[in-house]
């Protein structure tokens, strides 16, 4: 595949480093990520992949356009309110750059759906706000063999952390089961700052492109806290791998896929 | 020209900087190591600026002709793949 003039021009800025070159934008142009979220880290993971040409971008998520979603999830506006999520996603996309192919899932994922949904991509984000969804899409992707970035929101914190088969510990190694439901606090409750979501899902689109062009170290084996309120960044260096977690430890006892109960509103964006 | 067999040209008169070094150093990566490009520039910002970050790279330069027209054809050896 040869570069048109107008791709030249448009991944310049890319091509020009060492570190990524006319090679590295072949390899974004012909990777493939899925987003499963459309929300606060959704958002700016979604459209950094689809600015840097990340060729094919999966997006799925449920829900429609809320109002209340304005104020974090900025790839969609108020004209779109209403609209499926991943509708308004594609049509930010599509208009930021022509080069994409996004394709949509209007669903809610679940262990029904999850390993067909993420067999056909490269690196998948977690970009979902409840523990039964990030658990189900670890599980998935230690089973499935696939790469991806876990993240979480809520009020002015934020973590993340990367998972590549075989290069380190599972989101499950880390945390065991999801927490009890009258543990997580209420959305409600909670709240969340908006340039939250731009802060970690910008984490999230910078190791899927690191992932993908091959550079650099990624977040495996260590976890990333973000304290906005203290302006407090900590990188936690997590067991190696855990020899007995119960799906990516020696003998796995989760071998099936688990829709855990979901409480009514969860915190974590 | 005859001094050297060219096996790729690429004319980046019809742009500007950066995309200039962009559109040149896309027409090196294509290239096996060793083999040679031709590439035609303007008299100017990118005569000055292009060769040497050609040679930034880790290319080699091999030669700069004038061709009296306000462009210039500079010759570059691909170092490396």
């Amino acid at each position: 595949m040869a570069f048109s003039n107008e791709q030249i021009e448009r991944y310049s800025r890319h091509i020009i480093l060492k570190e990524i070159g006319a090679k590295g934008q072949k390899k974004l142009l012909n990777a493939k990520v899925l987003i499963i979220g459309a929300g606060g880290l959704g958002a700016p993971v979604a459209m950094y992949l689809a600015a840097a040409g990340v060729g094919t971008i999966g997006i799925a998520d449920a829900d429609e356009v809320d109002l209340s979603n304005l104020q974090r999830q900025i790839i969609h506006a108020t004209k779109d309110v209403g609209k499926p999520k991943v509708i308004s996603a594609k049509e930010t996309m599509n208009e930021m750059n022509p080069d994409v192919t996004v394709n949509t899932y209007h669903t809610f994922v679940t262990s029904e759906n999850i390993r067909e949904l993420i067999r056909e991509y490269d690196f998948i984000i977690d970009g979902t706000d409840n523990f039964p969804a990030k658990f189900l899409i670890n599980d998935a992707c230690v089973m499935e063999k696939k790469p991806f970035s876990h993240a979480g929101i809520i009020r002015f914190k934020g973590q993340l952390m990367t998972y590549v088969p075989g290069e380190g510990p599972c989101y499950r190694c880390v945390f065991k089961n999801p927490p009890p439901k009258d543990a997580v606090p209420t959305c409600k409750q909670a709240g969340v700052v908006g340039a939250m979501g731009g802060v970690i899902g910008s984490l999230q689109a910078m190791e899927a492109i690191k992932y993908i062009i091959g550079q650099g170290k990624l977040l495996t084996g260590s976890l990333l806290t973000y304290d906005a309120l203290n302006m407090d960044f900590r990188k936690v260096s997590l067991p190696k791998h855990t020899e007995n977690c119960p799906v990516c430890g020696t003998h796995p006892t989760i071998t099936e896929l688990i829709d855990y109960e979901q409480a009514e509103c969860d915190g974590a964006l | 020209m005859s001094d050297f067999k060219i096996d790729d040209s690429v004319d980046i008169t019809d742009v500007v900087c950066p995309t200039t070094f962009v559109k040149a150093k896309v027409a090196l990566e294509e290239l096996d190591d060793g083999q040679i490009l031709s590439i035609k520039l303007n008299d100017g910002e990118p005569v000055q600026n292009v060769p040497r970050s050609i040679k930034e790279e880790g290319h080699q330069i091999l030669k700069l002709l004038d061709n009296g027209d306000g462009t210039y054809e500079l010759i570059v050896k691909k170092v490396g793949d």
